[in-house]
């Protein structure tokens, strides 16, 4: 009787490491089906980084406390948003490392980390990365040497890895990879160096590049006209973050970084096609089905990588195919999916630059809001209205939550000569720091873009959001306060001092039957739940 | 660009939550100099970049100097919150080279913010437009340094600033407020001390649900509390959610006005001041 139980439980010991290493990609396109993991960046392919578990409420979320801490290996700040597979956590840290936990108790599966040199180029942006992608047995990085790299899921392997592009001319990787069906989709960093952006498409098994789309047209190519002279072979156009997927329409939504040099645009006049844009590019052959601009020939560095939300919705009395991003900009945008046509758009947070934007979603720009020699005062900040971190859709409220920055700054023009590899800017800023600035989290009317309510914050905020089935919304703030908030209301609920700025996506996920909430905050990761009947303190 | 993280270094200073990453940030990039006054020295092999500056680049660099350093630092170098510049040599910038370092870099724990945003070739135009600007003698301060040292103490104001580790913290540390501070900012911050109340001072009164009131220098806030020291020294922390209100007195000092002292005594307190830390 004993042995049999002993082979019962072996089995399922067997049967649950088989259950982590297969995430098909069925499982991600259903991934609403199974909250109780983590499957994909954003939480699903839609991008809503909502969490169906409803177990933590406005009622008990003031009992929350800390399950466990993992501290990281590497010193500095994570942005990393983990994923979760059947108990397993995959947690990539900077350099370039992934972890995989036990989720029950933090404690270590297998480690793996990439020798990246000191010397690596991170020109413009610090030496992060946000996370993995999974598909079936396999687990995805990009690194800061612009590599991808496919690891075993069960033991950190690595099963091959592919050069992206040429990290000494600033190309890098920051941003989890998206896994669709058999691809595995990467963009790039490097808008402060002059790079040519593009997004990739690698297969899955092998690492062979199946396709590249890039950002700016080449000769020959639509757009080309929209960059004076040479300007568009250095005209940047990141790929930053981490992009949404339509499974019926094969498409995927990836937005577009700074045009460069960032904040002289002197040397590429023109609107500069297809920066600071929305792609809609066909995931079977990389060509771009459709694109929305925010803002033409930018001069602010007002990057649109800003996660794209899809949402399903009635817009004018019909049934609509929609995407929602509330860009850096500080308008919040509503398009069709479908087509790319313009719905709606409405600034969400304090901006000085347009007067509003035409009936095709142009932003009718305001005079002397250039950047110049000796600087002009302009809101937002280069850092935005928003930025990184991500925003959430709450199907059940109908509400996109945004941590927005409430900030200024004098913005510099500069001088801009390209060398490869190197800063190349033609400018900057100062900001209106200190009590001058501010943060909220705000609740957007999905269908509307106007203001539901709003929590203020004491500082522009680096943190995501995340809004769950329970009526919670969790965020974090720039002083290391992680919080939840009553997701109808906005009213505080929680919170729970973790002693370093926050700078990255919350995420929750089941063990054991019991949901748990995660934020990376200073060079831990912090795993929250309700306590166990009996075993409150 | 993808975040602040240089940027973010030059945030203006305030609380303590701002200052430590900014700190850290600086500290960093002071790692940086190092390396950058090599590839100074590899880049320019016996040649002097001063003197190779033309009169369009010094032109160039009175731009970018007027609009991004003289507001700390005067239109003329004169000097203000941050330290004259139009003297013989700088405490923290001996030579032109060093002063190219402080400018592209910052100062670690200081106000003075890096120009990370400006391409080497701008910074040498500012730096050749400072030792373009007149050079003048230390105007030493009329007042009497021993005298005014006397006044200090007497007036009690060691009871809020300390220098070198003695006196109270309710106030800015003054151990090196002479080299930091021109005379004519402190004369101005002596008579009407609300005119130039410190950053990382803010005065705040708060009303507990109770109807206990407290005033007091905030010293660290975040978005769910705040703590305050009082004008007995005592440090107070409140939930927000416990106040009843929260008063913020931007551009207020608790700093009496000493514009009642004499003007020979104003002098020596002056002088005194302007003494410490070494300054020019």
């Amino acid at each position: 009787m004993k042995n049999i139980r002993l082979l019962t439980i072996i089995c399922c010991l067997l049967f649950s490491v088989a259950a982590t290493a297969q995430v098909p990609y069925k499982r991600i396109a259903d991934a609403g089906a199974e909250p109780g993991n983590w499957l994909t960046y954003s939480g699903d392919y839609q991008s809503h980084r909502f969490s169906r578990l409803a177990q933590i409420t406005p009622a008990n979320v003031g009992r929350l406390k800390t399950a466990w801490v993992y501290q990281f290996k590497q010193l500095g700040r994570q942005e990393t948003s983990p994923a979760v597979v059947d108990g397993v956590m995959y947690v990539s840290e900077s350099p370039t490392i992934v972890t995989a936990l036990d989720a029950r108790t933090g404690r270590t599966l297998w480690s793996w980390r990439r020798n990246i040199s000191p010397l690596v180029k991170t020109i413009g942006f610090g030496r992060s990365n946000r996370g993995v992608a999974i598909l079936d047995d396999t687990v995805y990085v990009g690194a800061l040497d612009c590599y991808l790299v496919a690891l075993d899921a069960k033991t950190g392997a690595v099963r091959w890895e592919t050069k992206v592009e040429d990290n000494s001319a600033g190309y890098s990787i920051t941003a989890a990879p998206l896994a669709i069906d058999g691809k595995i989709i990467v963009g790039v960093s490097g808008g402060e160096a002059g790079i040519r952006g593009f997004l990739d498409a690698y297969d899955a098994k092998t690492g062979k590049l199946a396709w590249r789309c890039w950002t700016i047209p080449g000769p020959e190519e639509p757009g080309r006209e929209t960059w004076g002279g040479d300007s568009w072979k250095t005209g940047a156009g990141s790929t930053w973050l981490t992009g949404s997927y339509d499974p019926e329409l094969n498409l995927l939504y990836w937005g577009t970084g700074n045009p460069g040099p960032d904040w002289n645009g002197d040397s590429r006049p023109g609107d500069n096609l297809y920066t600071c844009s929305l792609l809609a590019i066909d995931a079977a052959t990389g060509k771009i089905k459709w694109y929305f601009q925010f803002t033409p020939h930018d001069v602010h560095d007002w990057d649109s990588n800003q996660i794209p939300v899809l949402i399903d919705a009635n817009w004018q009395g019909r049934p609509r195919k929609l995407v929602a991003m509330a860009n850096r900009n500080a308008f919040y945008y509503l398009l069709d999916r479908v087509t790319g046509e313009f719905l709606l758009g409405e600034p969400y947070a304090k901006q000085t630059w347009a007067k509003g934007l035409d009936a095709k979603g142009r932003p009718i720009v305001l005079p002397n809001t250039e950047p110049t020699i000796e600087g002009n005062l302009v809101w937002p900040s280069l850092q935005g209205a928003t930025n990184w971190h991500s925003p959430s859709y709450s199907p059940l409220t109908k509400m996109f939550y945004v941590a927005a920055r409430e900030m200024g700054a004098y913005y510099y023009k500069g001088e801009a000569e390209y060398k490869p590899g190197t800063f190349f800017a033609g400018g900057g800023e100062r900001v209106l720091g200190g009590d001058k600035a501010y943060g909220a989290v705000r609740a957007l009317d999905v269908t509307t873009g106007k203001m539901k309510w709003e929590f203020r914050l004491q500082e522009p905020p680096w943190a995501g959001v995340l809004a769950t089935a329970g009526g919670v919304v969790f965020g974090g703030s720039n002083e290391g306060n992680f919080f939840a908030l009553d997701a109808a209301t906005g009213k505080p609920l929680w919170d729970f001092q973790t002693g370093s700025p926050i700078t990255a996506n919350p995420i929750s996920f089941l063990v054991d039957g019991k949901q748990h909430v995660a934020i990376a905050a200073g060079q831990a990761l912090f795993v929250f739940c309700l306590p166990s009947a009996g075993t409150e303190r | 660009m993808q975040r602040g993280e240089l940027l973010k270094a030059v945030a203006g200073a305030g609380l303590g939550a701002v200052c430590a990453p900014m700190i850290r940030k600086a500290r960093r990039l002071c790692l940086f100099a190092f390396f950058f006054a090599a590839a100074i020295a590899a880049a320019r092999p016996g040649q002097d970049p001063i003197a190779a500056l033309t009169a369009d680049d010094l032109a160039h660099g009175k731009r970018l100097y007027v609009g991004q350093c003289a507001l700390c630092h005067g239109i003329e170098g004169v000097g203000g919150r941050g330290p004259a510049l139009n003297q013989p040599t700088q405490r923290r910038a001996k030579d032109y080279q060093a002063l190219y370092v402080v400018i592209k870099n910052g100062v670690a724990g200081t106000e003075m913010p890096s120009a990370w945003h400006m391409t080497d070739r701008e910074v040498w135009r500012v730096v050749g437009y400072i030792r373009s600007l007149n050079r003048v003698e230390d105007a030493k301060p009329t007042g009497d340094a021993g005298r005014g040292r006397e006044l200090y103490r007497a007036k009690g104001c060691a009871v809020c600033h300390i220098i070198r580790g003695e006196g109270g913290a309710s106030g800015p540390e003054l151990t090196e407020i002479g080299a930091r501070r021109s005379a004519t900012y402190l004369r101005e911050a002596l008579i009407d001390p609300s005119a130039s109340a410190p950053e990382g001072f803010l005065v705040v009164s708060v009303i507990t649900r109770a109807g206990r009131s407290i005033r007091g220098v905030r010293v660290n806030e975040d978005s769910f509390t705040v703590q305050l020291r009082d004008d007995e020294d005592r440090f107070h922390s409140f939930r927000k959610n416990e106040l009843r209100s929260l008063k913020k007195e931007f551009g207020v000092s608790t700093m009496p006005s000493y514009k009642t002292l004499a003007a020979t005594e104003l002098d020596d307190l002056i002088a005194y001041l302007a003494s410490l830390g070494g300054a020019k």
